[in-house]
């Protein structure tokens, strides 16, 4: 009678979204690297490494988006301090990636450059394991996963909600971006951490090496999805809905929102850390800019933007977006933020569910007989009484009346 | 995350204690602590209570006792601290001074909504809260007597059972024709039924009913005084009403709630006679 994890794991995700899963990892696994890494630089169809990289960054950016529509869009705690958990992930993995550079750098020395700048003689103690790959791996999970849980922990505790909750985490990523500025902080100040060389010996700039982390950045995303969407399909993610709408009522039936909220929260910065984690490799460079408030508010822009509440409008928001945004910066860079600003007005306005909520509308107009919307399912008995109850002299048609009420609530 | 909170823990021992209870409370004696002891046939005894807001007494020295299987009908005028009463014995609120036990051991002013929730008290609002967004279904789901740990949930299914038990609630609440509706979408009536349907579903031993009738039609009404009926006896039920036709359907004792305290306790005919009570419903 019970089926087992992997079974409902396979039964969350809906047949059209494995398909869809199916063909993004052809697109992803295969098309991409043997178009970069196979094909000679002069056939038609391949792709240069700048193109790789924005790809790869993008996807990143994806899985960051799905981290917070299941923090937002599931849970409604507003998040405007997502890039810490980014940052402190990509932090993570570069501090691994500044000790491979080994004696290559600039002053020859054992230390990263910056710190034979600042006359440092050791590696400060929080740098212990950093030359590990395995224990970097668990810095990338670890460290945001910790910040995000004793924040969280305080914050749910106090009840702190609402524009409270986000203005806190809007002041939290600028306080750590101060931070990393210093630079007795260790973390190369200003300038944060870049010049890579290397992963596990192997050159970070050859066409296989950026194939393979843009393939490890697709699967993160495909991960992230196919877990998001358990989640959300589960009675945890029905309970955190509730929480969501009435969470008085959710605590005088037994649960307890703290804990729901800080595993969501949690969780939600652990995904966000690996992202980061993917995306310092790919992009080269790792600095305190990346933890600034406007970046925060950025992410939740592009979930508004794909719809929040469903996973794919926010895979959706994050690639429209982004890609609006390396157009505009090639083309106009100054009018990028009035572009974005005006971008969240317009989608607050009149998008009030995103990208996927348009579609939505647009679906419901074409075809009004079958509203896509979760329409209320009338059982058989029901629509008969419904209709025996119906005056004679009204038409039959007038049956759909509650059906199409109910789609668009 | 796995590590088990205190809260947690609490929660959970006062869960697996209530399991316990049923087999040796008859017994009376021997009774571990935080367990429900039922042994003096008292559920609920409130002592003393006083609740204030900026001052103003809500509840001012409070006492009242229910009885095991008892319906319990409170009264009063509007601002009366009726559900000022209810947030006190749901641990939402905490008062100024007094006591609130449920059984002889249970201390509510100690344990928070979800333990006290656990214990086994389950409250029906004023404004009836139900999850709007989740069909009447996923409702009572989400209500049902389980472990309700983030790492059970996160792995939990419905079972035949589960099923068996949602379907039996939504015929008694009368939504078995509505079972895969959003709750949001049902009549006023209709949400209220669901939120005693939610109720029921938590298998509470103590029933605590905030104007469970508000907005009903007299249809409606009358089969909810039909189903509190058949509940008393097995579970306990407090029940805050206006409309009298109601509370006389339901049969109960009656108690009198006044500026935050009890005026008069009785049968409903005995104390309509009450001097006192028809002054504080006639004299304004
Ligand atoms: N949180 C609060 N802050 C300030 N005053 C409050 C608060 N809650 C209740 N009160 C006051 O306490 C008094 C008792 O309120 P309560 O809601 O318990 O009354 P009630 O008997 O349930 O009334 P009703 O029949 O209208 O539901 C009222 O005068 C109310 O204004
Ligand atoms: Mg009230």
């Amino acid at each position: 009678m019970r089926t087992p994890l992997t079974l409902r794991i396979l039964h969350s995700t809906p047949r059209a979204g494995w398909i869809a899963l199916a063909v993004f990892a052809a697109l992803t696994w295969i098309a991409v690297p043997v178009a970069h890494a196979v094909l000679p630089e002069a056939h038609p169809l391949h792709l240069s490494a700048y193109t790789v990289s924005l790809l790869g960054k993008i996807l990143c950016y994806m899985v960051v988006a799905v981290a917070m529509d299941l923090i937002w869009g599931y849970a409604g705690i507003l998040s405007l301090g997502h890039g810490l958990f980014f940052a402190l992930g990509g932090y993570a993995f570069g501090m691994y990636l500044m000790r491979q550079i080994g004696r290559d750098g600039s002053y020859q020395s054992d230390l990263p450059d910056f710190m034979v700048f600042l006359d440092w003689k050791e590696l400060p103690w929080y740098w212990a394991g950093s030359d590990s790959f395995l224990g970097t791996l668990l810095l990338v999970v670890a460290v945001p996963g910790l910040v995000a849980f004793v924040f969280g922990w305080f914050a749910f505790r106090s009840r702190i909600k609402g524009v409270y909750f986000s203005i806190i985490t809007q002041a939290l990523t600028y306080a750590a971006m101060l931070l990393f500025f210093r630079n007795e902080t260790g973390f190369g100040g200003n300038n944060g951490f870049t010049d890579f060389k290397r992963i596990l010996g192997y050159s970070i700039t050859s066409p296989e090496m950026r194939a393979t982390l843009f393939a490890l950045s697709a699967a993160l995303l495909m991960a992230c999805l196919v877990l998001g969407r358990y989640l959300v399909t589960s009675r945890f993610g029905r309970v955190l809905a509730a929480i969501r709408d009435a969470e008085s009522r959710v605590m005088f039936i037994g649960y307890n929102p703290l804990h729901y909220k800080l595993f969501m929260w949690t969780l939600s910065a652990v995904l966000c850390g690996l992202a980061g984690a993917l995306y310092v490799p790919q992009v080269g460079i790792i600095n305190p800019s990346e933890m600034s408030p406007a970046n925060s508010i950025e992410i939740a822009v592009w979930v508004a933007v794909g719809g929040r509440g469903t996973l794919v409008g926010a895979v959706l928001g994050a690639g429209i977006v982004n890609l609006a945004k390396s157009w505009f910066t090639m083309s106009f860079p100054e009018y990028w933020p009035f572009f974005l600003g005006f971008l969240f007005i317009a989608v607050t306005l009149y998008l009030p569910d995103g990208v996927v909520g348009l579609w939505r509308r647009l679906r419901a107009r074409t075809a009004p007989a079958t509203p896509t919307v979760p329409a209320p399912q009338q059982s058989k008995p029901q629509a008969e009484a419904r209709r025996e109850m119906q005056p004679a002299a009204v038409p039959i048609e007038s049956n759909r009346l509650p059906a199409a009420k109910g789609a668009e609530a | 995350m796995s590590t088990v909170t205190d809260v947690e823990r609490a929660a959970m021992e006062s869960e697996d204690q209530r399991e316990n209870w049923s087999g040796n409370a008859s017994t009376g004696h021997v009774v571990e602590p935080g367990a429900l002891d039922l042994s003096h046939n008292v559920i609920l005894y409130l002592e003393d209570i006083t609740v204030s807001f900026d001052g103003f007494r809500a509840l001012n020295r409070l006492s009242l006792a229910i009885d095991v299987g008892e319906l319990r009908c409170i009264i009063g005028p509007n601002g009366a601290g009726k559900t000022t009463m209810m947030d006190v014995i749901t641990g939402k609120t905490r008062p100024d001074s007094g006591r609130a036990f449920f059984g002889q051991t249970i201390d509510l002013t100690r344990l928070t909504e979800p333990q006290i929730a656990h214990a086994g008290i389950g409250r029906k609002f004023q404004k009836p809260t139900i999850f709007e967004q989740h069909t009447a279904f996923e409702n009572l789901e989400l209500a049902m007597k389980a472990d309700k740990r983030v790492r059970r949930t996160l792995f939990a299914q419905l079972l035949d059972d589960d099923r068996d038990r949602i379907a039996e609630v939504l015929t008694q609440i009368r939504l078995d024709g509505e079972a895969d509706r959003p709750a949001g979408l049902l009549s006023h009536g209709q949400k209220q039924w669901l939120e005693i349907g939610m109720l029921l579903m938590q298998e509470p031993k103590l029933l605590l009913l905030d104007e469970p009738v508000a907005g009903m039609t007299d249809d409606e009404t009358e089969r909810t005084a039909e189903l509190f009926v058949s509940l008393a006896g097995k579970h306990s039920l407090v029940v805050v009403e206006h409309d009298m036709a109601f509370v006389e359907a339901l049969g109960g004792k009656v108690t009198v709630l006044c500026e935050g305290s009890v005026l008069a306790e009785g049968d409903l005919a005995e104390v309509q006679e009450d001097a006192r009570v028809i002054e504080v419903y006639l004299g304004r």
